[in-house]
């Protein structure tokens, strides 16, 4: 064991480390700035019973309903061999299946921490390797990772691409792996990877609904970034194989309900940009030896510590606190708390609208005209003065 | 966010209770409201689990779906939740007023009231909109025949949800809404979604502040949240096994009744707290003087439900799925241009909003100190009135020389910026000249000049008349403008789109699934 891992072990109070799944990876790049969730999720600290330990427990409870209808939904489209998926799917991207395609999946039995997790990362790697287009292929694709030069949706792939002979493949359930702060990581992905047409593309099922062509933004948002998890993932498989990362599509495939039904309807989602800031958070984790200089040396994350002596801990680390959290991370009510008392938890926009003053007290103060603010606050100071006056004339009803 | 309001913000975290943002009510209040509590079903589009509706507080329905993911019941529900909603907007269909249309050539009736209907948040409001969107569509002939009443709900849920989107509509409104347009509270925009925390800033129950209220309202197990998501916990713990008992009931009478006895207090108590809520919050906006322009907004409203009322007299169809291109353009210029008419408007009414807009440069505050009501210019072809005024400020004058401001003391009237001079102690000397308001003659009728001494706001902000576009016929549209507006998030495959305009053959499928 490395230093760096041994600390990072000591951290999380010597127990294994909390399994990441895409929707925790994903919800890396929420708040990448925050250095206090860098080093609880590089050390892979359990969030969930840190909050609880520390009086703050997180509300992420999931309705047991929106579970039955989510699996009940992915049953139904995966059925008969996913060879309505592969329709649905073929027909989105324009291409043609090349007759009925095969369907393997590549996890059925095994449930997560499983004793056959290697054999089975294995067995993905070989089957999606194998199933990777032919060498013929690269000669016309563009080498090296170069996503914003990828082809846009629906492009005329069936034009160029092997795809006479070459049936359509799709991948249930493939064990993946990313590199996240030094620590090789399992995702144990919801997904379908479909190789038609001389590509590979991620395919999604989620159970909301797509109304008349319009789906939950906030969702379809949180769908495209796991996607690009799954989408980064697949592409290092690859490449560590020799092929071309650029044979897995960066648009994906969201396979939504439609309307107010159970029919299933495809979409398209491009996840370019979700993949760069994906990239770049896990880039930052990668320096995680930068990171723990940052951390005092007797920091711990361990759950079973005396919440006081936590409490301590975790504010010896800076946060970065936005309401965005509440939304993200586990933390969030501990760090709201911790942050009640600046302007930033009242949201990005009020901060700005306070001159970029960070502190509630000092914004009172500045308004009041106490006193008059550092030199680089000046402006801010004065609007601050302004707004006072002009609220408080109009509040005591003078008139204008 | 405006700074003013940003700094309202910060005052009602340092003070523990939400701070005011506006010293008039900015919205139309009913005195008999229709107040919607809704409670969908976890993980489903848009299910209908129960509705608490009525008029009054002592009022409430309780109508529940026993079991969430039957067509049937769904349809049965949609069909009380009719019985209760149509009479209601059938009541407002008594008295109508003649109202002068082209300058007084014609006249055109409308109501003299308007229903208004009442959620608890933005999440409520997009409930009723799908809510009408899966019902409007129904038929009540074919395979799969619903009550009559059930698409008309669906249009009239759709006007409600259409209005909504329609800035200064009273018509159908969430309350944290209109709460957060009168208060701000000490949380963020995302926290003001719920409305137990918005509430517990504004009126905190006594012992608390408004962070500790807010804190406690978030504690599904303390306050029940507002719907219409329901809290998991609830869901996992009592509802799952409520529904269960329901349907192992089976044919045994004693047991289906009791445990239907036992979904409805489940429920009830999960909506009676938001409840009692809506009813709280109502009372305190009630408490604020209305704003002077908000019963000419409300007039809109009236104008839309009986235009509304109208279309659906007449066997109007539903609304269709989408809108075409021009249909799409135009509604979004309406929409721009109430939003702008909406922002003035509010400014003209309430001196706490114009204080935003005089923050902003928008405006200023100051006093006359030589007035010239008899001046006459005699320059052109005939002599006109152009009384001079020169107000004296210590705001910032950010107007440039020949701008027209206008001041809500005189909205007809309009101010031409003639000299902007420095003065002493940093104020600044504003010469003006004035047209309009003043009657056809050269001598100003009393009052329609601003006299020495008095305190005048002057801002470029007009509540004048704007011109609406112009926009071509949907048949003189080019191919190019024909498809739906491409706003959606996801684009759906090109083939199962119906056309944008025409009869869309999907939209009166009888047999479209419903869970
Ligand atoms: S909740 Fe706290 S730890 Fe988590 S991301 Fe936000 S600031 Fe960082």
């Amino acid at each position: 064991m490395t230093s760096t891992a041994q600390r990072l072990a000591e951290i999380r109070g010597g127990k294994p480390p909390r399994r990441h799944n895409a929707r925790t990876i994903a919800a890396l790049t929420g708040n990448p700035g925050c250095d206090r969730r860098a080093v609880l999720d590089s050390a892979g600290a359990d969030k969930p019973a840190l909050a609880e330990q520390v009086g703050f427990p997180a509300r992420f409870g999931q309705s047991r309903f929106a579970i039955t209808r989510g699996n009940a939904f992915e049953a139904q489209v995966k059925a008969d061999g996913g060879a309505e998926l592969l329709r649905l799917v073929a027909e989105r991207l324009g291409v043609d299946p090349g007759g009925p395609g095969t369907w393997t999946d590549l996890g059925a039995d095994d449930r997560p921490g499983g004793p056959d997790q290697p054999d089975r990362a294995e067995r993905s790697r070989a089957a999606l390797a194998a199933a990777a287009p032919a060498a013929r292929g690269r000669a016309h694709l563009p080498t090296g990772e170069a996503p914003t030069a990828e082809p846009q949706t629906g492009e005329a792939q069936t034009g160029d691409a092997p795809t006479s002979g070459e049936p359509a493949a799709l991948f249930d359930h493939p064990l993946l792996s990313l590199d996240v702060a030094g620590r090789r990581v399992h995702l144990e992905p919801d997904l379908v990877a479909a190789r038609l047409a001389g590509r590979f593309h991620v395919v999604e099922i989620k159970s909301f609904p797509v109304i008349d062509g319009q789906a939950d933004p906030g969702k379809v948002a949180a769908a495209a970034v796991q996607s690009a998890v799954y989408v980064l993932a697949l592409r290092e498989l690859l490449a560590a194989e020799g092929h071309d990362p650029s044979l897995v599509s960066s648009d994906v495939v969201l396979v939504c309900p439609r309307d107010f039904a159970n029919q299933p309807v495809a979409s398209l989602v491009d996840v370019r940009k979700q993949l760069l800031v994906l990239r770049r958070q896990l880039d930052r984790m990668a320096r995680v030896d930068d990171l723990l200089a940052r951390v005092p040396a007797n920091f711990t994350a361990d759950p079973a510590a005396d919440p006081d002596h936590l409490r301590r801990a975790l504010s010896s680390v800076p946060a970065r606190y936005a309401p965005d959290c509440l939304a993200a991370c586990e933390l969030a009510y501990f760090c709201r708390h911790e942050a009640r008392a600046e302007t930033t938890a009242l949201g990005r926009p009020v901060r700005e609208a306070l001159g970029g003053v960070a502190d509630v007290a000092e914004v009172l103060a500045l308004a009041a005209g106490e006193h008059p603010g550092a030199p680089e606050q000046a402006e801010a100071a004065a609007l601050l003065r302004a707004a006072a006056r002009l609220r408080a004339d109009a509040l005591t009803g003078r008139p204008s | 966010m405006s700074t003013l309001r940003a700094l309202a913000k910060a005052q009602a975290l340092a003070a523990g209770v939400a701070q005011p943002v506006a010293t008039v009510r900015h919205l139309h209040l009913s005195p008999r409201p229709l107040v919607l509590v809704p409670l969908t079903m976890a993980g489903e589009a848009n299910a209908p689990l129960a509705v608490l509706v009525g008029d009054a507080p002592d009022a409430a329905r309780l109508l529940i779906v026993a079991q969430p993911r039957n067509r049937d019941q769904r349809f049965a529900f949609a069909a009380e939740l009719a019985g209760v909603v149509l009479p209601y907007l059938d009541s407002f269909r008594g008295g109508t007023e003649a109202v002068a249309v082209d300058r007084g050539r014609d006249v055109r009736h409308r109501y003299v009231d308007a229903p208004q209907l009442l959620v608890p948040n933005p999440a409520g409001i997009t409930f009723l909109r799908l809510f009408g969107r899966s019902t409007r569509f129904r038929r009540v002939d074919g395979d799969y025949p619903v009550h009559p009443s059930v698409p008309l709900l669906g249009r009239w849920l759709t006007f409600f949800a259409e209005r909504a989107e329609h800035p200064g509509s009273s018509a159908l409104v969430a309350l944290t809404e209109a709460l957060t347009l009168h208060w701000a509270t000490g949380q963020s925009a995302v926290e003001d979604l719920h409305l137990p925390a918005v509430l517990g800033w504004i009126d905190p129950p006594p012992g608390l502040d408004g962070a500790r209220a807010a804190a406690r309202a978030e504690d599904p197990s303390l306050c029940p949240p507002a719907g219409p998501a329901t809290d998991p916990d609830f869901d996992n713990r009592v509802l799952a096994p409520a529904i269960a008992a329901y349907a192992g009931a089976g044919d045994d009478e004693a047991a289906r009744r009791s445990a239907y006895a036992e979904l409805e207090r489940a429920l009830r108590g999960q909506l009676a707290p938001t409840w009692d809520l809506m009813w709280r919050g109502l009372g305190l906006l009630a408490a604020l003087p209305p704003g002077a322009r908000v019963e000419d907004r409300w007039a809109r409203d009236r104008d839309a439900f009986t235009a509304h009322a109208e279309h659906v007299d007449e066997g109007g169809g539903p609304q269709p799925r989408r809108d075409g291109a021009v249909a799409a353009a135009v509604r979004l210029h309406r929409l721009e241009r109430a939003l702008t008419s909406y922002a003035v408007q509010r400014a003209y009414d309430d001196p706490l909003v114009m204080a935003e807009h005089r923050l902003a440069g928008e405006a200023f505050v100051g006093d006359v100190t030589l007035a010239d009501p008899g001046r006459v210019d005699d320059t052109g072809k005939r002599p006109v009135l152009r009384p001079r005024i020169q107000v004296v400020t210590t705001e910032p004058v950010a107007v440039p020389l020949g701008a027209t401001l206008y001041s809500p003391a005189r909205p007809g009237q309009k101010a031409k910026v003639v000299f902007v001079t420095p003065a002493a102690d940093g104020k600044t000397e504003v010469v003006l000249e004035l047209s309009g308001g003043m009657g056809r003659g050269l001598t100003a009728p009393p009052g329609t000049v601003p006299e020495v001494g008095e305190r005048l706001c002057l801002t470029t902000l007009s509540d004048g008349f704007l011109p609406a576009g112009a926009f071509p016929a949907p048949e003189e549209t080019p191919w190019t403008h024909g498809g739906p507006p491409a706003a959606a998030p996801v684009d759906p495959a090109p083939a199962t789109a119906p056309a944008a305009s025409g009869p869309a053959p999907a939209d009166g499928d009888p047999a479209e699934e419903w869970g």
